[in-house]
C-alpha cells in the first residue's frame, strides 16, 4: 500500500552537517557521510541535503559530497544548493542524486523551472518554497537567499505556476516553525496541497511522531521531512540520529 | 560475468552501477553499441521522456544492437523505470503517439488526475508489489516488500502473461514484466533498500 515518506533533510555548511533554528542559529551535528550510512542502516525512506551557503557563496553544492552521498545511499535523495543551470543538474543526477532541488535561482528565473523539467523529467525537478509572513505580519510570502528577501510571489501562486512548467514536487517550508519542533503549519501545508495535483513535502517545525500524522491527515502532504525531529533526541536535545520504526511509519495513514 | 548498462544519455547510471559492483561482477557502462553485444546481460534505465530517450537510442545507434540482443540473441535485458516502458509499442509521452522498441504487446499510458486529493501524480514513494508469476527475479522478495517509485506513465500490457507485478495506485496497474528474457520493472531496484538489490542479485544470477 502506497503510503507518506519521511524524509530526513541534511543542511550543509562548509560540508559539514548543520542544524538551524528559523534559519539561523546553526548547530554543528557531525559528518553527512557518516549521517548517511545511519540513515541506510534506519531505512529511511528519502534523504534531502541541501547546502544553504551555495547561493550566496555563488556555487553550487559540492560535487564531491553528492558523490560520496551517491555512493553510499540505498535509497533515493534529492540535492539542493545553488543550482542555476541544466549543467549543474546534469552532473548532480550523474553523481547518484534521484531528484534537484530548485530555489533562490529558479524562482527569479521562473522559465528555468520548465526548461529543468522538459529536459529532465517532471519527477527529477523539486522546488523549494520558503515561507514566512511579511513585515507586518499579515500575509505569507516565498522567501529567497536563505529567508533574506521575499520573492514577492504568494505560495500558492508559485506553487501552481511551478506545476503548469512542469515540477514534479514542492517542498512547503516554515521559516518560522524551522527547528521550533512545535509542529507544522498545517494550515500552509494544507492550503498549497489542496491547489496542487502534484506531490507537496512538508518541513518546519516536526518535532514528534504525532505531528507527521497530523500533516499527512490534515495538511494533505505526502512527504513529511524534518530535519531536528532526525537528529536531537530528548529534552536536551542531544545529538543521535534516529528514525521511526517500520511499523510506526505505517501507522501514519 | 559481465553486464552492460546502457549509457544513452537518460538517468542515473551512477547508482544502478554502485549495486551491481558491490555484487563483484563486470560491470560496463558506455553508449557504443559494440558493448550491448558483448556483454552477458543488459540493463537499460531511464528517467525522463520516453520521446526523447527514443530518439538519443536511435541518434547513438543503440536500437538495432538492443534488438539483436534482446530479439534474437534472446540474452536477459532488465529495464528500469523509463527503461521498461521503451519496451512497449507506443507511448502516450509526447506529442502525438511515441513508438517504442516494440518487445511487448503493451502501450504506456499517463495516470489519470483524480479527484481525490489522496493521489497526486507522479506516483512518489514506497510501494509494495504483487507477485503475480513465478520468477527467478523475485526469488526471497515477498510481496510485503516495498520498493521505490516515481513515475507519471505507467505500463499496460496486452498481454496478460506477462505481468510479473501489479501495485496499487488510484487503480492496480503493472509494475513488472516478464518475457522469456526480456525483465522490466516501473521501481527503482537501485533505491529499495535490501529488497532492490536482492532483486539486483536475482537478474544477476538468472
Amino acid at each position: 500500500m502506497f503510503r507518506p515518506r519521511l524524509i530526513p533533510v541534511l543542511l550543509l555548511k562548509n560540508n559539514a552537517l548543520v542544524k538551524s533554528i528559523k534559519f539561523k542559529k546553526h548547530n554543528y551535528i557531525g559528518d553527512p557521510i557518516n549521517a548517511v550510512k545511519i540513515f541506510n542502516e534506519l531505512k529511511a525512506d528519502e534523504l534531502v541535503l541541501l547546502d544553504i551557503d551555495a547561493t550566496k557563496e555563488r556555487r553550487r553544492i559540492s560535487e564531491d559530497v553528492v558523490k560520496r552521498v551517491g555512493e553510499e545511499a540505498n535509497m533515493p535523495f534529492s540535492v539542493g544548493g545553488g543550482i542555476h543551470s541544466i549543467d549543474d543538474i546534469k552532473t548532480l543526477i550523474a553523481c547518484g542524486a534521484e531528484k534537484v532541488i530548485l530555489n533562490s535561482y529558479a524562482i527569479n528565473n521562473i522559465n528555468f523551472l520548465k526548461e529543468a523539467s522538459e529536459t529532465f523529467g517532471s519527477s527529477t525537478i523539486v522546488l523549494c518554497m520558503d515561507i514566512k509572513k511579511n513585515f507586518f505580519g499579515t500575509k505569507d510570502y516565498v522567501f529567497l537567499n536563505n529567508g533574506r528577501n521575499s520573492s514577492g510571489f504568494e505560495p500558492v501562486m508559485l506553487a501552481r505556476l511551478a506545476q503548469e512548467m512542469g515540477v514534479g514536487e514542492v517542498i512547503i517550508q516554515s521559516i518560522s516553525r524551522d527547528g521550533t519542533m512545535q509542529g507544522y503549519d498545517i494550515n500552509l501545508i494544507k492550503t498549497i496541497s489542496d491547489a496542487l495535483t502534484i506531490p507537496t513535502v512538508a518541513l518546519g517545525g516536526c518535532g514528534k511522531m504525532e505531528d507527521c500524522i497530523s500533516v499527512f491527515r490534515n495538511g494533505g502532504a505526502n512527504g513529511i521531512a524534518a530535519g531536528s525531529f532526525f537528529v536531537y533526541q530528548g529534552e536536551n536535545k542531544g545529538v543521535l540520529i534516529n528514525y521511526p520504526s517500520k511499523e510506526d511509519i505505517i501507522k501514519i495513514k | 560475468m559481465k553486464i552492460h548498462i546502457v549509457d544513452y544519455g537518460m538517468g542515473n547510471i551512477f547508482s544502478v552501477q554502485k549495486k551491481l559492483l558491490q555484487e563483484n561482477i563486470d560491470v560496463s557502462v558506455s553508449s557504443e553499441p559494440k558493448d550491448i553485444l558483448n556483454a552477458d546481460k543488459v540493463i537499460l534505465l531511464g528517467v525522463g521522456h520516453f520521446s526523447k530517450a527514443m530518439d538519443n537510442l536511435n541518434h547513438l545507434s543503440l536500437i538495432e544492437p538492443l534488438n539483436d540482443f534482446a530479439l534474437v540473441r534472446k540474452k536477459p535485458i532488465l529495464g528500469i523505470c523509463l527503461g521498461m516502458q521503451l519496451m512497449a509499442m507506443t507511448s502516450e509521452e509526447g506529442i502525438g503517439r511515441q513508438k517504442g522498441l516494440g518487445w511487448i504487446d503493451a502501450s504506456v499510458k499517463k495516470f489519470q488526475t483524480p479527484n481525490s486529493k489522496q493521489f497526486k501524480i507522479p506516483h512518489m514513494g514506497w510501494n509494495n508489489v504483487s507477485l503475480v508469476k513465478d520468477s527467478d527475479l523475485m526469488q526471497n522478495i515477498s510481496s510485503k516488500d516495498e520498493f521505490y517509485f516515481v513515475h507519471s506513465f505507467f505500463l499496460q500490457p496486452n498481454e496478460k502473461e506477462i505481468i510479473l507485478n501489479e501495485t496499487n495506485y488510484i487503480d492496480n496497474f503493472c509494475s513488472g514484466i516478464e518475457k522469456e528474457n526480456i525483465f522490466g520493472v516501473q521501481y527503482h531496484p537501485e533505491k529499495s533498500h535490501d529488497a532492490g538489490q536482492t532483486l539486483l542479485k536475482n537478474f544477476i544470477s538468472i
